[in-house]
């Protein structure tokens, strides 16, 4: 009873997706494992670091903490769903152009949470925007590029608006 | 993780059934940030968890002049502090709701959760039993009350009985000239678990120099999170002085059993009662006079 697979259908980066998954399996092991989908990142697999970071239905969360069942009928959006056809979205174009990066394991989870943040305040404050992603470890920039990238790419966005 | 069953509830009595029909491994299930990682370091085993977040009642959050606010158990700690009546009404809960982890775990942590994994460090206890909240626990008999001083057992441990699961948190109305706040210390900015946490708040008379009623919790410096009761008798009647607030932290701080653990010596954790009991008087005192 317990391993039997359930039944999920949810719309992951505004596609009608059907997958299969033990209710034990988190939505990142789901993500990474079953679809495919291996922009996302496991750092610490407890909720500590938001490598993982998916937005489900708006709101910002880790995916190692939601189970892969509990997204049935709902809207994921991982770093694969963020660039348009149209290219990158403005905060990938910005991180690339401040090298907000170094190793980049960190980097899908910060564009993510980023993301999530620009859709609920376009302009945030430099101390909004830290405050933000406070959830979200890089071991090696110092932060400061990222800081910058996302304030560059509030600002970008706004012009376009 | 070991391998569990999912159910999403539809109603609290769906939810009741289940809890009476399991021996003891059925969870409720509200954001997991907790729960998901106890099962997956096996601190905990389950064979069932039952979501509660689809259950309209354990997400809302419902504000009314008279009666106060209810907190559905499940909702999360982000709608909490979005919800314009929780910001004008009580900014004391909101200043301690706020420091439970970054947005991702605000999106999916609960109040509810944050009180029924009854962790000593809890940021949200000291602030609810100093706004005098209740606990709202249903079970097959309907529901019954108890004030959140007396949820916490033990570390991890709470007064529910199996068969019992969280319903709502109720926060009533403030008085006249209230104010209250939450603080705690930690060694860094911010993401961190409580050395030591402060809760205060207090009722001022019309003159608003005089102290009509207080109430002063800690957390982190007991088994659970601790009830001053006596701070709070000794400071009914006074006038606000900086000598009466100095002893009510004093009293705070007599009160306290602090350990020595990996985050603080237990002679840091009685420095800390007094200066953060003193803060956050201060502070509940200067958010009363308006």
């Amino acid at each position: 009873m317990m391993n039997r697979k359930v039944h999920v259908q949810a719309i992951i980066n505004g596609e009608e997706v059907e997958f299969l998954c033990e209710p034990r399996q988190s939505l990142l092991e789901v993500l990474r494992e079953t679809l495919g989908l291996t922009g996302t990142k496991e750092g610490c697999n407890n909720g500590n670091c938001g490598a993982c970071n998916v937005i489900l239905d708006g709101a910002l969360v880790n995916s190692c903490l939601v189970l892969a069942v509990e997204v049935s009928g709902r809207a994921v959006t991982t770093i694969e769903g963020i660039a348009t056809a149209r290219g990158l979205h403005p905060l990938q174009e910005k991180f690339i152009a401040h090298a907000a990066l170094q190793c980049g394991f960190c980097t899908p989870g910060f564009i993510v949470a980023a993301k999530a943040l620009l859709d609920q305040n376009p302009n945030p404050s430099e101390s909004e925007a830290r405050q933000w992603l406070a959830g979200n470890l890089c071991r090696c920039t110092g932060y400061d590029r990222i800081v910058r990238a996302v304030m560059d790419a509030a600002q970008a966005q706004e012009k376009l608006l | 993780m070991r391998a569990f069953d999912y159910v999403s509830a539809d109603s609290v009595k769906e939810v009741v059934g289940l809890l009476a029909s399991s021996n003891g491994g059925a969870f409720v299930l509200s954001g997991g940030t907790d729960l998901l990682v106890q099962l997956r370091e096996n601190r905990r085993k389950a064979e069932l968890l039952i979501d509660v977040k689809n259950i309209p009642e354990l997400t809302a959050i419902h504000f009314d002049p008279q009666s106060g606010l209810r907190l559905g158990a499940a909702a999360s700690c982000f709608a909490i502090c979005q919800d314009r009546f929780v910001l004008e009404n009580y900014p004391g809960l909101v200043d301690a709701i706020k420091l439970i982890g970054g947005v991702q775990i605000q999106s999916r942590a609960s109040v509810g959760g944050n009180l029924c994994n009854a962790s000593p460090a809890a940021d949200s206890i000291p602030a609810l039993i100093v706004h005098h909240a209740t606990c709202s626990i249903a079970n097959r008999d309907g529901t019954r009350e108890i004030p959140v001083e007396r949820f916490c057992t033990a570390p991890g441990r709470n007064a529910m009985e199996r068969g019992e699961f969280l319903l709502a948190v109720n926060v009533p109305a403030s008085p006249a000239n209230f104010g209250a706040h939450y603080l705690r210390f930690i060694p860094r900015n911010e993401m961190d678990i409580a050395v030591v946490g402060a809760g205060a708040a207090i009722a001022l008379d019309d003159t608003k120099q005089r102290i009509l009623s207080a109430r002063i919790a800690l957390g982190a410096v007991a088994p659970t999170p601790l009830f001053v009761e006596e701070a709070g008798a000794f400071l009914a009647g006074r006038e606000i002085t900086a000598e009466t607030i100095q002893e009510a932290a004093r009293i705070a701080q007599a009160a306290a059993r602090p350990i020595s653990d990996l985050r603080g010596t237990a002679e840091h954790r009685k420095h800390l009662c007094a200066v953060l009991t003193r803060r956050a008087l201060e502070k509940a005192i200067e958010r009363a006079k308006g």
